[in-house]
């Protein structure tokens, strides 16, 4: 088990917390204290919207260890509207196929079980297709 | 209100009201027809059309996470200025370890806050809800977050599992003055009655087949909504809505007769039909259905029932601030629309019912 790990970085998981670069304002995510655009420091911490786009996706039916339950399921790279892209699942699919550069929002969600039946839940961000208008 | 009538209502020292509301329904449906066809051969009665069904990555955490966020938005209130997080539910996913504490996390509302989780059967949700009123009415909290959320569970092939649903929704609340909605008081009806239980380590409840109805599910909503009605001078046409604990389609119809409200003032947050039994969360998302239409000046009565046995009632009317407020996130209708059919082979693997 990694709890902790799991609990160092539950904010960005849970809710998208990421950094604003003070000096050239770039949107950061995953924090990382050092803004990849300027090469300054940032540390400002900074709650992304949630929202974004569908930059590619595939489909996993063959799961690493601990998503085996999930299977087959939806991997998308997603563009955030802030800026950054993040690699994440795509859930709440329906009958709907995913398309790029389809509309898409946060949601946090079971990621697995750490530690099988017995172990901790972790939680943190999956993406579904934009229900808000 | 007489002296003694006066002492029994819980009326909070300074007036409380919702800040905001939201509600969450996972999007798959299993139809009461597709669980006839596996154990009766399709020749049983179906007490509702259809059950909500949380996804292989839903719980009660996640769903409660999406209430709240929705409850914050309509809210206005910053999640730091909350103190208290309250999660009632029969489906908490941790024996120990408290829901409420990644909820809070989730929605920022963390460290400076009151935490814990609420168990009384189906009127966990109400129970926080009193609490929070509580906190707020005697100041020693601005806002505190209520919340009722279930995926409750059924026996295959058990009477239950026809109606056993998922969902819930959040309720801020915070002073009168800020308020969507007025909540002039509660009463709270309760008696030691064994209609419906689950043992330590046992998966699926048991239940007490019809005395669920009579001593249970009807003796204690209609003291709870008599007694509350008696209190605060109304009777049933003072209210615009209704909304009763929902455990199947025919209950809170009949409850509701029997007291004398009309079957227009129930329609509306009458969602057990389409979502099933959501235990916790039933009158609570109920509630948010009725607010979703609902006027500047309308009453509104509200009554839970819990197995174990008790009901919460509470007398809530809506205020001006409801028009400006109700758009700020999506609303329970948007979840009932987005729907997604399933088999009872997914609902089983969906459910973790697969024995491997």
């Amino acid at each position: 088990m990694e709890i902790p790990r799991h609990w160092r970085i539950k904010k960005q998981r849970y809710s998208l917390v990421g950094e604003v670069c003070p000096h050239c304002d770039a949107k950061i995510f995953p924090p990382r204290d050092i803004c990849p655009e300027c090469g300054n420091e940032a540390k400002t911490t900074y709650t992304f919207s949630g929202r974004g786009e569908v930059y590619s996706y595939s489909t996993v039916y063959d799961p690493p260890a601990g998503y085996e339950e999930q299977a087959p399921y939806m991997v998308a790279l997603i563009k955030l509207q802030e800026g950054p892209l993040v690699t994440a699942q795509i859930t709440d699919l329906g009958e709907k196929p995913v398309e790029i550069g389809m509309p898409v929002e946060m949601v946090t969600r079971k990621l697995r079980n750490d530690g099988g039946e017995k172990g901790i839940i972790v939680y943190g961000y999956k993406f579904r297709p934009l229900m808000r208008a | 209100m007489t002296e003694e009538e006066s002492k029994l209502l819980l009326k909070p020292s300074r007036p409380v009201g919702i800040m905001g509301y939201g509600s969450y329904v996972p999007r798959y449906r299993l139809p009461a027809k597709e669980v006839a066809r596996i154990w009766t051969d399709g020749q049983s009665g179906l007490p509702i059309k259809e059950k909500a069904v949380p996804g292989l990555d839903e719980d009660v955490v996640t769903m409660s996470i999406e209430a709240a966020r929705n409850a914050l938005a309509r809210s206005g209130v910053l999640p730091s200025e909350i103190r208290a997080v309250w999660v009632g539910s029969e489906s908490h996913p941790y024996a120990v370890k408290p829901t409420s504490t990644i909820v809070a996390e989730a929605i920022g509302a963390v460290p400076n806050v009151q935490a814990g989780d609420w168990e009384f059967a189906c009127k966990a949700g109400t129970e926080a809800l009193v609490a929070a009123i509580g906190l707020v009415g005697s100041s020693m909290a601005r806002y505190a977050l209520a919340i009722g959320m279930d995926t409750a569970q059924g026996r295959p092939g058990d009477a239950l599992e026809y109606t056993a649903g998922a969902g819930g929704a959040a309720y801020l609340i915070g002073p009168a003055e800020e308020a969507l909605a007025i909540i002039h008081g509660s009463y709270s009806y309760v008696t030691d009655t064994p209609d419906f239980w689950r043992r330590e380590h046992q998966r699926y409840p048991e239940h007490g087949q019809r005395f669920t109805g009579e001593p249970a599910y009807f003796k204690h909503i209609m003291e709870a909504a008599k007694a509350l009605m008696q209190a605060v001078h109304t009777s049933p046409a003072d209210y615009k809505y209704a909304v009763f604990h929902q455990p199947n389609t025919k209950f809170p119809r009949r409850v509701a007769a029997m007291l004398g409200f009309r079957k227009e003032q129930i329609e509306a947050g009458l969602l057990v039909p389409v979502i099933g039994n959501t235990y916790a969360g039933a009158a609570l998302i109920g509630l948010t259905a009725i607010l979703d239409m609902a006027e500047p000046g309308d009453r509104v009565l509200m009554v839970s029932f819990g197995s174990g046995a008790g009901s919460d009632a509470f007398d809530i009317t809506v205020t001006e601030a409801i028009n400006s407020r109700r758009d700020r996130a999506l609303k329970t209708a948007d979840y009932l629309a987005r729907r997604t059919e399933i088999d009872y082979g997914t609902y089983v693997r969906y459910r973790g019912k697969l024995a491997t």
